[in-house]
């Protein structure tokens, strides 16, 4: 579904992707696990036309999607730190990106779900972060589309939010979406992920399952096996 | 894009400082008119202030506007629009929000003192449309800045020294060559350069149409030649309208290359 073909992406003289290929099928949550600064942001803001390649090509469904921009209609996408405008109120954010988007949203679900119905008339300014996160994770599900990006999903979520947000991948996975997401929080790869795309120097240095992660660096705990995985590369 | 520049107008409007600003210019319009009781002298005082300031609060305002709202942008470059419709909804809404403080707070005094009665009226709109093609340049004058330098700090140092050389060191300079080149024959000279500068355009502008070309001796009978016949007259609402189309490209031609 996903095909990403020699990609390299520089700021100035920092080379954050250097000749990075991947290939990712339709259905199934992917992990995209990585030490901080391996490109995992640059990675997907890439996917998403945020930041131009320097060199390669990346296409969905078979279509090249640099400097397109309809393609973003069928993807949705939780940005790492969701800062909002400070003026505007939980609903008439909601509104607008719902105004911005052609497809119908589901978003009464998700604000009950996430329990938003007392923040509805609340500036976005006066939101403490857990708050804005929940926030986020509305505008980004209520829109049913094939592709759904999560970077750094569970920050600053309470248990009981976490729980939510976990049943919603799953859910959204049972109806056949491909998920990407990052995360620090291992328990959280080791619970959902069916694979794990690790990065490392702006490469891919290891895809496939939690299983075959652990055998391959003969670690019975992901947490080890990570650690592993990027200890090796520096020694 | 105009969903865009809906969002902008209308988180502007809530914004206080479009009203400080919508307040300032109607203050100074009812003490201008109360200060001269004459709407024909209040219109000159009106252009050397617009002519500077105008400029700074664009330049300010557009800038600042960048720098606020990253965040937002970033959630919006995420969104199936095209990045070039998000930037220029947000240019057309400063500029017009802007645009709408300075003809609402000045209007509103010129039309309450009788501005439909006088003659004042022509020169009064040549020079709210100069302030309106003003604050257009100067937004996006400050968007190129904006969009070419990450650092908040420093983008506005640039701006504001764009603005600096504009309004102050341009003419300094310019002052400065005429002064050298005594000797020789500075006519065209100075046409084009009055040319190169958008303050200095608009003020030579007003100043030729307001008939008061005589203070401004041999030279000033050139320009007047120049700008008071059809064509000059045309030819600079044409170079100020390149003011505002040159800088928009270039907006266009970073975004095709800029990361996010």
């Amino acid at each position: 579904m996903i095909k990403i073909k020699n990609l390299h992406k520089k700021f100035g003289k920092l080379t954050v992707l250097d000749g990075l290929d991947l290939e990712i099928d339709k259905g199934g949550i992917f992990a995209i696990l990585g030490p901080n600064g391996s490109g995992k942001t640059t990675l997907i803001k890439a996917l998403l036309g945020m930041v131009i390649p320097s060199k390669g090509d990346i296409s969905i469904d078979g279509n090249s999607v640099l400097k397109k921009w309809n393609y973003r209609n069928e993807l949705n996408y939780l940005p790492q730190i969701a800062n909002f405008p400070a003026n505007l109120s939980v609903i008439e954010l909601i509104k607008m990106v719902k105004n911005l988007r052609p497809k119908t949203p589901n978003e009464k679900e998700l604000i009950d779900l996430f329990g938003l119905n007392e923040f509805l008339n609340k500036k976005l300014g006066n939101l403490s972060g857990g708050t804005k996160q929940k926030v986020n994770l509305v505008l980004t599900f209520m829109f049913d589309s094939d592709l759904i990006i999560l970077d750094e999903p569970t920050t600053g979520l309470d248990p009981i939010a976490l729980i939510h947000l976990k049943n919603l991948i799953k859910k959204e996975k049972k109806s056949g979406k491909t998920i990407l997401l990052t995360t620090h929080i291992m328990s959280v790869v080791e619970e959902l992920a069916d694979e794990i795309v690790f990065l490392l120097d702006g490469k891919i240095y290891f895809k496939g399952s939690v299983e075959k992660l652990k055998k391959q660096t003969s670690q019975t705990n992901l947490e080890h096996a990570i650690a592993n995985l990027i200890t090796k590369q520096n020694a | 894009m105009l969903k865009i520049l809906k969002y902008s107008i209308f988180d502007l409007l809530r914004s206080r400082w479009s009203y400080v600003y919508f307040t300032f210019y109607l203050l100074l319009g009812f003490v201008l008119l109360f200060l001269n009781n004459d709407v024909n002298k209040a219109v000159i005082t009106l252009m050397n202030i617009i002519i500077v300031l105008t400029p700074l609060i664009g330049t300010i305002f557009g800038v600042m506007y960048y720098y606020n709202s990253k965040e937002f942008t970033e959630l919006l470059l995420a969104q199936p629009i095209k990045r070039s419709q998000i930037f220029m909804g947000q240019y057309l809404g400063i500029s017009l929000s802007l645009t709408l403080s300075l003809v609402l707070g000045l209007g509103i005094p010129f039309v309450m003192y009788g501005l439909f009665k006088s003659t004042a009226i022509f020169d009064f709109s040549l020079l709210i449309l100069i302030g309106s093609f003003l604050n257009f340049i100067f937004v996006a004058l400050a968007y190129n800045i904006a969009l070419s330098t990450e650092n908040k700090i420093k983008g506005f140092g640039y701006a504001i020294l764009m603005w600096l050389f504009l309004a102050v060191i341009y003419d300094g300079i310019f002052m400065i060559s005429l002064i050298i080149f005594n000797e020789y024959p500075l006519d065209k000279f100075s046409l084009f350069a009055t040319m190169l500068n958008p303050i200095d355009l608009s003020r030579i502008l007003i100043l030729l149409k307001l008939d008061i070309s005589a203070l401004l001796g041999y030279t000033g009978a050139i320009f007047k030649d120049f700008f008071g016949a059809n064509i000059g007259a045309f030819t600079s609402i044409l170079i100020l309208m390149l003011w505002v189309v040159l800088p928009l490209r270039r907006i266009k031609y970073k975004l095709k290359r800029k990361d996010f």
